[in-house]
């Protein structure tokens, strides 16, 4: 009798705590999958499993950022590969740089591709997808006028730029060091500080938060600008973890970025997510995706089982993101505020 | 979308229609291309270059509509390619030609029933739904296909994509002109249409007044299926085989040529004869850069600043003129 409201309540906790039952699950993936192929949990694996998985979830945690204010990002993969081309090709022609400057040239790279999708969202008031739709195809373009369609490999590269994300620091590669910083600071700057939650406020209701005195737009600046910093220094590390620079690098990851953000409980409508539950769906899709080798699953199976993984997922989720079909008045006093607003920003 | 809900009113009373500014491009893009190549302006040779957009266009007139009606489709390359997949199939299996037309209709239809479903089921936005359908139609297409090739097909499926009506007219271009006449008069004219551009507008709305809003849903996804599924036809049937990295990478370029007629992302506003305009635009822009040889890359990076611009310069106007700097 009392197991069952004990399951009962772990069930009730579990819903309402999706991070905890996406954790849950993550665990039992990883028990299913070490009971067909032990080799998947030896340490020396996981530690792989760790190491690839940083950089999906720094992209990630840029993306939550967007997401958050109802916005998407498409561009994060194309900002990546051309942040990644534009340091390699500085590694070759300055040989003593250290990795140091190659993290900060990265990052500055990826926010001045940012600014550029920040200003065109918030200054210029482009639909979101349609201009990072853009923007990554062009960014895409600028790698091939950059690098005439030529690969940068290995032994291009200087000494410091490669050897920087595997190297140990208190016995964990700089890569994983410096997605957990990430992960912390986004954490932290989300729950605690008053930007962070600015971040909700004008995803759940932008005009509720124009009225609390938030600016819509110098939020959307933001996001976009830190989801670019985020992607050139993801641009870095990728670059320097596989030591290869080319113009497809990373293509098609931005549909894995987003889907990382769904299948942790992320809500595209915007205001409703957490910097744990996007990790948690990327590290998801990191075991799914190194996992299926090991149990022998045909490479052809892999895209496939990805696209029946996030449907599954959003199935799940579903029951949580959807909308109310009831909600008359609530619209109509948006509507009303909507009419208020405008007549404000004509009265200026 | 705070930002996606921003209507183009401002594009509105500045430049006049969109329409019109669609038209003012296309002619400078012709009047460069004349520029650039003697060829350009040959008859037969502006005929034929229908042909890199042809199968394009046949699927950006449902999914404008789609669109209009406040939803999204990014997983219909991803159905192009599973159809044509199954046609392949099919004709290794023996099919005739009609059976392997039959297929890949079916199949698009089956594809686009899938995502209306679940779109309507789940009640999800419908980015997530076929960000998710893109990746389970494009798989399961390569775990049949693998690193194989389809390559067999009987020659009457070649009638499709290589005929000329009269010895000139492409079948495939006379086949999108038709489709677009007849989805103008759809969406323009009959109240059908009139229901999804208030859905786009407001679906809440729509429900309330009386309009089956999910029923139209899976008949619009339905739609832009099997229309991914008549374009993969023409694909296969023009290209004579089919490989994995069949029809990669055309949701982009298929939602480029509906965004830049006009058609709002937010739902609710756009023109047949704004995607008609902005499909020949595209297709002369990619014309003459195919006259001067630009790689394939270049091509599409001219398409998104063609996408951003056009988008962004006449809110960018609006926004100027508003603050008084003109």
């Amino acid at each position: 009798m009392n197991g069952r409201s004990l399951a009962q309540q772990v069930f009730t906790f579990a819903s309402a705590r999706r991070e905890v039952a996406l954790a849950a699950f993550l665990g039992v993936l990883l028990v299913a999958v070490a009971l067909r192929a032990p080799a998947y949990v030896a340490p020396s694996n996981i530690k792989n499993v760790v190491i690839d998985s940083s950089v999906l979830c720094i992209l990630v945690v840029g993306q939550l950022f967007v997401i958050l204010t109802r916005g998407i990002d498409l561009s994060p993969a194309a900002n990546l590969a051309f942040t990644g081309m534009v340091l390699a090709q500085l590694s070759q022609s300055h040989v003593g740089l250290p990795a140091v400057a190659f993290i900060v040239l990265g990052c500055l790279v990826g926010l001045c591709l940012g600014v550029v999708n920040a200003a065109l969202i918030a200054g210029a008031g482009v639909p979101p997808i349609i201009c990072t739709l853009g923007t990554m195809v062009v960014y895409r373009g600028l790698i091939f006028i950059l690098s005439k369609g030529a690969w940068i490999s290995a032994h291009d590269m200087s000494e410091p730029f490669k050897s920087f994300p595997l190297e140990t620091w208190l016995g964990l590669p700089n890569i994983v060091t410096t997605a957990l910083l990430v992960i912390a600071t986004a954490a932290v700057f989300l729950a605690y500080s008053a930007t962070g939650r600015s971040l909700y406020a004008v995803g759940s209701n932008p005009l509720a938060a124009t009225f609390a005195g938030l600016s819509v737009r110098r939020t959307e600046f933001l996001v976009y600008c830190l989801s670019g910093l985020m992607a050139g220094l993801c641009g870095y590390l990728w670059t320097a973890r596989f030591a290869i620079a080319y113009t497809q690098a990373a293509e098609g990851r931005e549909f894995a970025i987003v889907a990382a953000c769904v299948i942790g409980g992320v809500s595209i409508a915007g205001g409703k997510g957490s910097v744990g539950g996007a990790v948690l769906g990327a590290l998801f899709i990191s075991v799914i995706e190194t996992a299926l080798p090991f149990i022998k699953v045909s490479p052809f199976l892999q895209t496939a089982i990805f696209g029946a993984v996030i449907l599954i997922a959003v199935a799940v989720n579903s029951r949580a993101e959807r909308s109310k079909g009831r909600l008359i008045l609530p619209s109509t006093e948006s509507a009303s505020l909507r009419i208020a607003l405008s007549a404000r920003e004509q009265a200026r | 979308m705070s930002a996606m809900a921003r209507s183009r009113n401002g594009t509105l009373t500045v430049l006049g229609r969109w329409e019109a500014m669609l038209v003012l491009l296309l002619v400078l893009v012709c009047t460069l291309n004349a520029q650039l190549s003697p060829y350009f302006l040959d008859v037969d040779n502006l005929l034929d270059s229908t042909f890199t957009f042809a199968e394009k266009a046949i699927v950006a007139f449902p999914l404008a509509i789609l669109i209009i009606g406040g939803e999204i489709d990014v997983s219909v390359a991803s159905i192009i390619a599973l159809a044509a997949v199954m046609m392949g199939v099919c004709a290794d299996a023996g099919g005739g030609t009609a059976m392997i037309v039959a297929t890949g209709m079916v199949t698009g239809l089956l594809a686009g029933l899938v995502n209306g479903w679940l779109v309507t089921s789940l009640g999800v936005h419908s980015i997530v739904i076929t960000i998710g359908t893109l990746s389970l139609f494009r798989g399961i297409a390569t775990a049949i296909v693998t690193n194989g090739a389809f390559a067999t097909f009987p020659p009457g499926l070649f009638f499709f994509g290589r005929a000329y009506l009269g010895g000139r007219v492409p079948f495939e271009l006379v086949f999108v002109l038709v489709e677009a006449l007849a989805f103008g008069v759809l969406l323009h004219m009959t109240v059908y249409g009139r229901r999804v551009f208030v859905m786009g507008n407001n679906v809440q709305a729509a429900r309330y007044s009386g309009i089956a809003t999910a029923r139209y849903k899976r008949v619009m996804f339905a739609a832009t299926g099997l229309f991914s599924g008549i374009a993969a036809v023409f694909l296969v049937s023009r290209l004579g085989s089919v490989r994995l990295n069949i029809a990669q990478g055309w949701e982009l370029q298929i939602i480029t040529m509906v965004v830049l007629g006009g058609v709002s992302i937010a739902g609710g506003a756009g023109t047949i004869l704004g995607v008609v305009l902005s499909i020949l635009l595209i297709g002369a822009l990619m014309f003459g850069l195919a006259l001067i040889n630009m790689p394939g890359l270049i091509v599409d990076l001219c398409l998104g600043v063609l996408l951003i611009g056009a988008i962004s310069l006449p809110r960018l106007i609006a926004l100027l003129a508003r603050r008084r700097i003109f």
